[in-house]
């Protein structure tokens, strides 16, 4: 082994070689003048078309997941609805993967690459369903396999649902790494990544993010078969944005029209990186500690630049309260007959009060649910949220506050879903990517701007004003 | 007393709370950055040892022997009544008093 610098601040920087070693990309290639870079040259690059993420998925039995219309949810939101008013509401059942969510699409391009490559093996940085997904490819594939997760508090008190995790990675043959509360996660990866030379599994690569294309893409081939016709609001939970921005862009590749609608759990006020917060929240991803940063800043991820950029492809991103998907959780399970984890049911939440602003005639479409298990469903994560102190009740869920309390709704016409402000997550995209530049913008650096964050070269130029 | 050859759990501190850079809250910055891992024990140990191990994916990893033969202790939780209160609730909304 060579001498080299383990400190902070030495791993720190040398992340664009050890990134670049790690997934065989020199990010450097898509940079272009001043503040542009070349997304779409990113995505191409990656080398893997639509039509193979279809056939890798085919291979490794990722992927062609049912949609299933959900009549009694419909029915109690339609008599919640003004006259004429309330969706058929639908979900695309992603537990039914093998490893129990959308994230093996993410996961299988990756797997399949670092294989083709040569690499022994793959580490990803994830305490969420990406673990269990990268884990499952890396058996299926043959490769070895190690998953990091942020796992426990200062007093070694971990998240069941996160614990529940490393279980299902280890029974996939994986090495579990759990580390305390801390951005330093990324050190240690960088670590493993260089003391292994095993391939960088990013949640962030354009492999994993244009892998979750071929969501999209059955969405709006499956309706069409099924229904005859397109859907016409699909949510996506939004948290790092790779979900969203994946199916976004299947969908389009389908021809479909669909209004895409972010949705995550309102966590505001709660600190991602405190340690005395860790404990506090019911929900470890998807939420809006993750998807408000995420959105107006993708690069600050494992990679130099994230293929998932939600923010080019969100019609609208709404938050919804923990105790509103825990009902809806309840809600599947008993007016539904299905029993599924409740981060996965993020969407669908959103999906019954936007439902209720549509008409009957057309559907909206929850795009994912996920596996539940202990430590890792309604029952479990609400018990673990009691014993830390969180009072739990029924009432009005905006009297919510992330970290005190989960009110659940006393009737099922207080849940909601609340519009975050579009234009002031642009504004905040515009400001961050042009911080500390000190001179004025080309026009073709306000071109760019307008198109990452869905809006006009004038908007651009009012934001900087 | 544990064997080489073991399967265990052990614990080692990466960056101690003084040595955190990174940009964090008052109170993360307070605590140490810890690191959990299972392996096999490469050489005989107490608990409280310092030991090494050869995890899954063949790495070998230091630190404090913590377990011996770790198991997994998530469960379903204690009973949470309001979850039965919500079923109640959600089947009267939808099929009527009657369902109560």
């Amino acid at each position: 082994m060579s001498m080299k610098d383990l400190s902070y601040s030495a791993v720190m920087g040398r992340k664009n070689e050890i990134i670049k070693d790690a997934m065989g990309v020199d990010y450097r290639r898509y940079e272009r003048e001043g503040i542009i870079f070349d997304y779409e040259a990113m995505m191409a690059d990656c080398g893997y078309t639509l039509e193979d993420h279809i056939r890798i998925q085919q291979a490794v039995n990722v992927g062609n997941t049912p949609v299933f219309e959900l009549h009694n949810l419909t029915a109690l939101s339609r008599k919640l609805a003004g006259p004429g008013k309330g969706a058929r509401i639908f979900i695309k059942d992603e537990a039914s993967n093998p490893a129990g969510s959308f994230k093996e699409r993410r996961a299988a391009a990756s797997v399949y690459h670092a294989k083709k490559l040569g690499y022994k093996g793959v580490i990803a940085a994830t305490s969420g369903n990406y673990g269990a997904a990268v884990a499952s490819q890396a058996a299926m594939q043959g490769l070895r396999c190690i998953i990091v997760q942020e796992c426990y508090d200062s007093h070694a008190k971990g998240q069941p649902e996160i614990i529940e995790k490393a279980r299902k990675c280890e029974a996939l043959g994986a090495e579990v790494l759990q580390l305390s509360v801390g951005p330093e996660l990324f050190y240690e990866v960088l670590l493993l990544l260089e003391e292994t030379g095993y391939f960088n599994a990013s949640l962030y690569s354009a492999f994993g993010v244009s892998g979750i294309e071929t969501l999209g893409w059955e969405l709006g081939h499956q309706f069409k078969e099924k229904y005859g016709r397109h859907p016409d609001a699909v949510v996506c939970a939004n948290a790092g944005g790779g979900n969203l921005t994946g199916t976004a862009r299947g969908l389009l590749k389908a021809g479909c029209p669909a209004k895409i609608i972010g949705a995550a759990v309102d966590l505001s006020g709660l600190h991602m990186a405190s340690d005395a917060a860790f404990n506090k929240k019911s929900f470890t991803t998807a939420h809006t500690g993750f998807g408000v940063p995420y959105a107006t800043n993708p690069d600050h991820s494992d990679v130099p630049r994230s293929a998932a950029r939600p923010l080019r492809y969100m019609n609208r991103f709404v938050t919804v309260k923990e105790g509103e998907v825990f009902y809806i959780t309840e809600a599947l399970a008993t007016l539904e007959g299905m029993e599924k984890g409740p981060a996965g049911n993020t969407s669908l939440t959103a999906a019954f009060a936007l439902a209720q602003q549509m008409g009957e005639e057309e559907i909206i479409v929850a795009q994912e649910t996920e596996y539940t298990g202990a430590g890792k469903g309604i029952n479990p994560q609400l018990s673990f949220a009691r014993q830390n102190g969180i009072e739990l009740r029924f009432g009005d869920p905006d009297e919510e506050i992330a970290g005190k309390n989960i009110v659940f709704p006393a009737d099922p016409s207080l849940l909601k879903a609340r519009d975050l402000d579009m234009d002031e997550l642009r504004r905040k995209f515009i400001r961050r990517a042009t911080k500390g530049l000190g001179r004025d913008l080309s026009e073709a650096e306000f071109a760019f701007l307008a198109e990452e964050t869905r809006s006009t070269v004038d908007f651009v130029r009012a934001t900087l004003q | 007393m544990a064997n080489k050859g073991d399967w265990v759990r052990i614990h080692r501190v990466i960056l101690p709370a003084e040595d955190r850079t990174a940009s964090l809250p008052e109170d993360t910055k307070r605590v140490p950055f810890e690191m959990w891992v299972k392996g096999h024990l490469l050489c005989d140990g107490e608990i409280g040892d310092r030991v090494t191990v050869k995890t899954v994916s063949g790495r070998i990893e230091q630190g404090t022997l913590l377990e011996v033969n770790p198991q997994f202790e998530v469960n379903f939780g204690n009973f949470v009544p309001e979850v039965l209160e919500m079923d109640v609730r959600l089947r009267g909304a939808l099929f009527g008093r009657e369902a109560e």
